[in-house]
């Protein structure tokens, strides 16, 4: 029995997108998105040392090498982070060139005779997953799924058993610590857990479309959600619906998959930035806009109580003096006198303004509150 | 190869001149706008830059009937890098999502486009589509001397901005706040620096790279920081140490087969940061070391007569 191919891409991306989320909240949340990178960069050094050390390619000599390098990659970061004489960015930038660096000069130099093509290894050819098939009893099944379904259990099962420690070394480290939950062991169970997803799912959908697995679905749950738990979820769900999605682009368009899968997550995130509800650009834009409108009506309560029972009252309550009084546009003070009169704070005799008792109460509490 | 034979192919062999004069361009220009990413805290924006200008590169390739006129091709990576620029500002400035994010979402989703664009062109088999390929991996073996031209003028064009504009520059690195209140438009100011290292970044991609242009681009800067306190210092020693890995790794490359250039140059970088990192002045880690040790020796000297100093003697 075997699975169809289209089914198969599909389940693969969608682990990967699952494991990408569930590991990609926590990296987007530590403010470490671009270790994702570094780390899947840094894989060509852990492929050829690995091939050079076990002179093969099999599946699992390829994770343990690739791992140990994910590991290497996060500790030499930090190593040169903490010697103070380069910030922590700085640190990243140095560390994985240099790495993906030597891994290509030892495969051209050393291992040229292999088969590693760094184009594919960057973009990755999902496409051709379902032809890579290991036999499991009466299926035979993707060695990729196979690979991709042991990585996500683990790292649904690491979430969910340290869910507490994760959560409170991510929002509060030095409370983590201080309770002992120990936040060091918990960062670097993290960075192992990236690194060997990053093999597996390097192999089956390329670095590039990990790393867009990893940071783009949770960076737009980060704009949908309040809380951790709905953001990883939400985050799946977008990833797998961008798997989905995208794989029909591809098919109908006859481009690159992993390609169309990522153009669809930026889709995506695009879509979230501009129309979410709360943290979106346009409810920014209509929340600052609000707020503007409110604090000119106020302004305006104000300024008639201010001079209430003044000899100048008369020309400083008149609507035409207002613009200049107030320095405000001509059209915008119509639409603030408009809301004011709505709002029932004032009213309107021909040109004159007035407070009325509600206008009169709420501009004597926003002076109490100003004083 | 002797030395005395390699300095007479650097004089008279066309192709080494010109790849060794490409790389050195290219180390200078990165040299000088990576001092101001470092302090700044966007030394990624290498990296995200560079892999956003892949739809642009192909954008202009379909728009320009199949060129491959390496001017058309760096404006269509420029348009494109420059717009991701400006989205991961939009982003950051305006949503929750802080830069590392940002720089990832655009890193990975321009190229996702790009690298689908490329796909389409590459299965419509248009003839001179191999061309596009060094703009992924780099290949400063096929540079003649239009694209040495192109790179420096494009270099020369960004630094002259770039010491134009320097006392502003300087300001947005240590203290944009105070520059902003001095009535300067800072975002603009931002900008403005964004794009110019948009430009030597496109320049540099067809050298050494999308993966490894954001080494190009600060390792000579995290070098120089470790020898002055001084920018000015800073960003000649910086084009110095882009200028020296640049030939050396465009040399190395052309002496020993299967080296390519672009990883060449960047481990030369790597070698020139650890050993400035080790010995840089005052803050190298060996003279730090050596105190130390020196401190520990006179404290056991002294034993409880050991000096006491209060901070901030």
């Amino acid at each position: 029995m075997e699975l169809d191919s289209s089914l198969t891409i599909i389940l693969v991306c969608s682990l990967v997108a699952v494991s990408g989320a569930v590991l990609g909240t926590f990296l987007v949340l530590r403010r470490m998105a671009m270790l994702s990178d570094a780390i899947s960069h840094s894989i060509v050094f852990g492929i050829a040392a690995g091939f050079l050390v076990f002179r093969s390619l099999d599946t699992v000599p390829m994770l343990i090498s690739s791992g140990l390098t994910g590991l290497l990659t996060v500790m030499l970061t930090e190593l040169v982070f903490k010697t103070r004489l380069v910030k922590e960015d700085a640190a990243v930038g140095l560390v994985f060139p240099a790495l993906f660096s030597l891994g290509v000069v030892l495969i051209t130099r050393y291992a040229s005779d292999i088969h590693i093509d760094i184009d594919a290894a960057l973009v990755g050819e999902v496409i051709w997953t379902p032809f890579d098939t290991i036999t499991l009893g009466a299926w035979e099944i993707s060695r990729a799924l196979v690979t991709m379904a042991i990585l996500t259990t683990i790292n649904l099962a690491f979430i969910v058993i340290f869910y507490k420690e994760l959560k409170l070394a991510t929002f509060d480290a030095a409370l983590a610590a201080a309770l002992g939950f120990a936040p060091g062991i918990i960062h670097y169970a993290l960075m192992g857990l990236l690194s060997v997803t990053a093999v597996g799912a390097f192999d089956a959908v390329g670095a590039i479309l990990f790393i867009g697995f990893v940071i783009v679905p949770p960076a737009a749950a980060y704009l949908l959600t309040e809380r951790l738990s709905p953001m990883i979820v939400v985050a799946a769900i977008i990833g797998v619906v961008g798997s989905v999605v995208g794989y029909q682009i591809a098919l109908v368009i006859d481009a690159s998959v992993s390609g169309c899968m990522v153009m669809t997550l930026g889709a995506i995130f695009l879509l979230t930035l501009i129309f979410a509800p709360n943290r979106g650009l346009l409810a920014g834009w209509r929340r600052r806009r609000r707020q503007k409108w409110e604090f000119a009506v106020q302004l305006l309560t104000m300024h008639l109580l201010t001079h209430e029972g003044q000899p100048e009252e008369g020309i400083e309550s008149s609507v035409r003096a207002l613009p200049e009084h107030l320095n405000w546009g001509a059209d915008f003070t119509g639409q603030i006198v408009a809301r004011a009169r709505a709002s029932g704070w004032i009213a309107q005799d021909g040109d004159r303004l007035r407070l009325t008792d509600g206008g009169r109460a709420t501009a004597r509490s926003l002076r109490m509150g100003a004083a | 190869m002797e030395l005395g034979e390699l300095l007479r192919q650097l004089v008279f062999d066309y192709t080494l001149r010109t790849i060794v004069l490409g790389c050195a361009l290219l180390g200078i220009a990165n040299g000088a706008l990576g001092a101001f990413a470092l302090l700044r805290r966007q030394s990624l924006i290498g990296d995200s830059l560079s892999h956003a200008a892949l739809p642009g590169v192909c954008i202009a390739f379909l728009l320009a009937g199949e060129t491959k006129n390496p001017l058309i091709l760096l404006i269509g990576a420029a348009i494109s890098g420059w717009l991701g620029s400006v989205l991961a500002a939009v982003i950051t400035q305006n949503t929750r999502i802080k830069d590392d994010a940002a720089q990832g979402i655009v890193l990975a989703t321009f190229f996702g486009t790009g690298y689908v664009l490329l796909s389409l062109i590459q299965s419509s088999a248009g003839a001179g589509q191999a061309g596009l390929d060094k703009y992924l991996f780099g290949s400063a073996a096929s540079l003649i001397e239009r694209d040495v031209q192109t790179i420096a003028v494009l270099s020369i064009v960004a630094l002259s901005v770039l010491g134009w504009f320097y006392k502003e520059f300087k300001l947005l690195a240590f203290d944009g706040e105070f520059l902003a209140s001095l009535g300067f438009p800072r975002r603009r100011l931002e900008l403005l620096l964004t794009s110019l290292t948009v430009i030597v970044v496109v320049v540099g991609l067809q050298i050494v790279g999308v993966i490894l242009m954001v080494a190009m681009l600060i390792a000579p800067a995290a070098a120089a920081r470790q020898w002055t306190n001084r920018l000015s210092a800073m960003i000649g020693i910086s084009m110095f140490v882009g200028a020296a890995a640049g030939v050396i790794g465009a040399v190395v490359s052309a002496l020993e087969a299967n080296t390519p250039t672009g990883p060449a140059i960047v481990l030369a970088l790597t070698a020139m940061v650890i050993f400035s990192f080790a010995f840089g002045a005052e803050r190298g880690l060996v003279w730090n070391a050596l105190r130390a040790r020196r401190n520990r020796r006179t404290a056991l000297a002294h034993g409880s007569d050991a000096p006491v100093y209060a901070a901030g003697d």
